[in-house]
């Protein structure tokens, strides 16, 4: 008669021995492995460009994104990866004075280039006003998309300054007005998944000092 | 991504001999549709070559009146252009009914007319795609076909040419001057420019490799209303189900030209010639010869009704 101790001998070797098995039909041999070529080492090249003031150097791999080089490299977190092809506004930047998508350019492009992030627009203790109207009227709710809206509302409101006209402009040869409507049309190309939209507006509003 | 090797290009001569000298080059200018296939291995150049710094960023007035507009010209700074706004008001539309505000600040002249069609099955690697690779196939005739061509396709492909700005351009009778890497430089009407798909839909224009824009002009203006009326699944930041571009004068004659209904900005002269005769008998002149799938034939009532909405509003 089998011992219970025994017994729990061979059931552990039975379970042993069955993923044993398993493993040999799923994971295939280490000497059947195809070979593969060597990768040769990616290319890289130096960049020198100036974030929120400082100048900085890089060594990248060619293929860093200005976005990824800004948060992997220089550790500025607060520009955020939301689709990394240009249709979230998430990684919106600002580069000699245009808002543009960080994951869209290549950082090796941006040679003696001034970008401005989250971080250079203000600071908990010294906030930008976009970032305190953005608090005062609850402009987000879980934040992911909030540093790219608040570059892309202080871009927008100098766009609108200089006269570029928007898609709702009535008249091409007048001067562009902050309403809520060009507001609106201006910023979508920053896409909330929490719906902050309207607070958002009433935000750059209060900045622009008109009624939303 | 596949890795690439960078260099930065200072002068036209410059840019085109490096095209010359390296394997598998390709110009990047603001990056926005370039950068976005390579992530997707879609594109996958071995070298880039960096046209962004041209001096090309000039917009000028030609001796014949027109403008000369430097292939780097940003599309944000094309269409805020004083001249562009009051003389060709249908480009400032175009231009401004395209991507999104951070996208034009990248987007240039040149790398506009030039980007690539937005068909889900060319993005999809997983998919056959005759443009893509050629000789595997397309996926969208007989698969979901709502966003392709109605007109000028080939069994080989249905892929419409997604951008606005280039419906403005051929609205207008603009040019494309190039040069290539021997620095011969030619002129191209935006009517020949891009190439029906036919067998080899991969090709797309008829530059050849390594042939570099250096600008587009417009020749002089011609007045008129200038309206550019885009249809699509939301009301900004999406591409065209189709767009109208026209130019009417006093009398009722004029200019149309369309998108999202081909694999080029679609215009033709009968149908210019229709105008003063409303928008059935344009409409029916435009798309002469249509072949819709039982997807995108809601495209042929839409151009119409498009057009008659945008014929009342040039009335005024
Ligand atoms: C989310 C999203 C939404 C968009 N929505 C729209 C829209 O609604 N309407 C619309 O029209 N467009 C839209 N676009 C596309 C956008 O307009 C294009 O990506 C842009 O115009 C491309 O210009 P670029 O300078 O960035 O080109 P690049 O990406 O730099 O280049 C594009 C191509 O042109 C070649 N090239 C560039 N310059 C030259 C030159 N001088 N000579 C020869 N070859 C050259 C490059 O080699 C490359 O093959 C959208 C894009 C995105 C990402
Ligand atoms: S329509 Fe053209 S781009 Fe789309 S799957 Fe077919 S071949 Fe490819
Ligand atoms: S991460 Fe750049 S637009 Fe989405
Ligand atoms: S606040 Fe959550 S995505 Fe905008």
């Amino acid at each position: 008669m089998q011992t219970p101790a025994e017994f729990e001998l061979s059931r552990r070797g039975m379970l042993v021995g069955g993923a044993a098995s398993v493993a040999a039909v799923t994971i295939p041999p280490v000497t059947a492995a195809p070979t593969r070529p060597a990768t040769p080492p990616p290319a890289t090249a130096k960049v020198a460009f100036e974030v929120n003031g400082t100048a900085r150097e890089l060594e990248v791999d060619t293929r860093t994104s200005l976005l990824d080089a800004l948060r992997e490299q220089l550790h500025l977190t607060g520009t955020k990866k939301g689709c990394d092809h240009g249709q979230c506004g998430a990684c919106t930047v600002i580069v000699d004075g245009r808002r543009i998508n960080s994951c869209l350019t290549l950082a090796v492009m941006h040679e003696g280039d001034k970008i401005v992030t989250i971080e250079g627009l203000g600071t908990p203790d010294k906030m930008h006003p976009m970032q305190d109207a953005f608090v005062v009227h609850d402009g987000y709710q879980c934040g992911y998309c909030t540093p790219g809206q608040i570059c892309s509302a202080v871009a927008v409101l100098d766009e609108i300054k200089a006269g570029i006209p928007s898609h709702v402009t009535a008249d091409l040869n007048a001067a562009p007005k902050v309403t809520a409507t060009e507001l609106r049309e201006r910023m979508s190309g920053n896409i909330c998944r929490c719906g902050a939209y309207s607070n958002i507006i009433d935000a750059i509003s209060d900045v622009a000092g008109v009624k939303a | 991504m596949k890795s690439f090797t960078y260099e930065r290009a200072d002068t036209v001569a410059a840019a085109t001999a490096a095209f010359a000298r390296a394997k598998d080059a390709r110009f990047i200018a603001g990056g926005t549709n370039l950068l976005d296939l390579m992530k997707l291995e879609i594109e996958t150049p071995a070298h880039l070559i960096d046209v962004s710094r041209l001096a090309l960023d000039r917009i000028d007035a030609t001796p014949e009146g027109g403008l000369r507009i430097g292939a780097m010209v940003r599309n944000t700074d094309l269409a805020s252009d004083t001249r562009v706004r009051r003389d060709y008001g249908l480009l400032s539309r175009a231009l401004v009914a395209g991507a999104s505000g951070q996208l034009r600040n990248k987007a240039t002249t040149a790398g506009n007319l030039l980007q690539r069609t937005r068909c889900p099955y060319f993005y999809d690697t997983n998919q056959p795609c005759n443009k893509r690779k050629p000789g595997t196939g397309c996926a969208a005739i007989g698969g979901f076909h709502r966003l392709h061509a109605v007109i000028g396709a080939s069994d080989a492909c249905i892929a419409t040419h997604p951008s606005d700005m280039a419906v403005a351009m051929r609205a207008l009778d603009a040019s494309v001057e190039t040069v290539d890497a021997a620095g011969k430089a030619r002129v191209i009407p935006i009517a020949d420019f891009y190439r029906a798909p036919g067998t080899t839909p991969h090709l797309e224009t008829v530059l050849a490799p390594g042939e570099l824009i250096t600008a587009v002009t417009l020749p002089k203006p011609v007045g008129g209303t200038h309206i550019y009326h885009k249809v699509r699944d939301r009301a900004s930041y999406a591409f065209a189900l189709i767009s109208v571009g026209v130019v009417v004068q006093k009398d009722g004659t004029g200019r149309v030209a369309l998108g999202g209904v081909g694999y080029k900005p679609w215009r033709v002269s009968a149908a210019d010639a229709e105008l003063p005769r409303g928008a059935k008998a344009v409409t029916a002149a435009l798309l002469d010869g249509a072949k819709p799938g039982h997807e995108n034939a809601y495209k042929l009532p839409l151009v119409e009704r498009t057009l008659a909405g945008v014929l009342a509003q040039a009335k005024g």
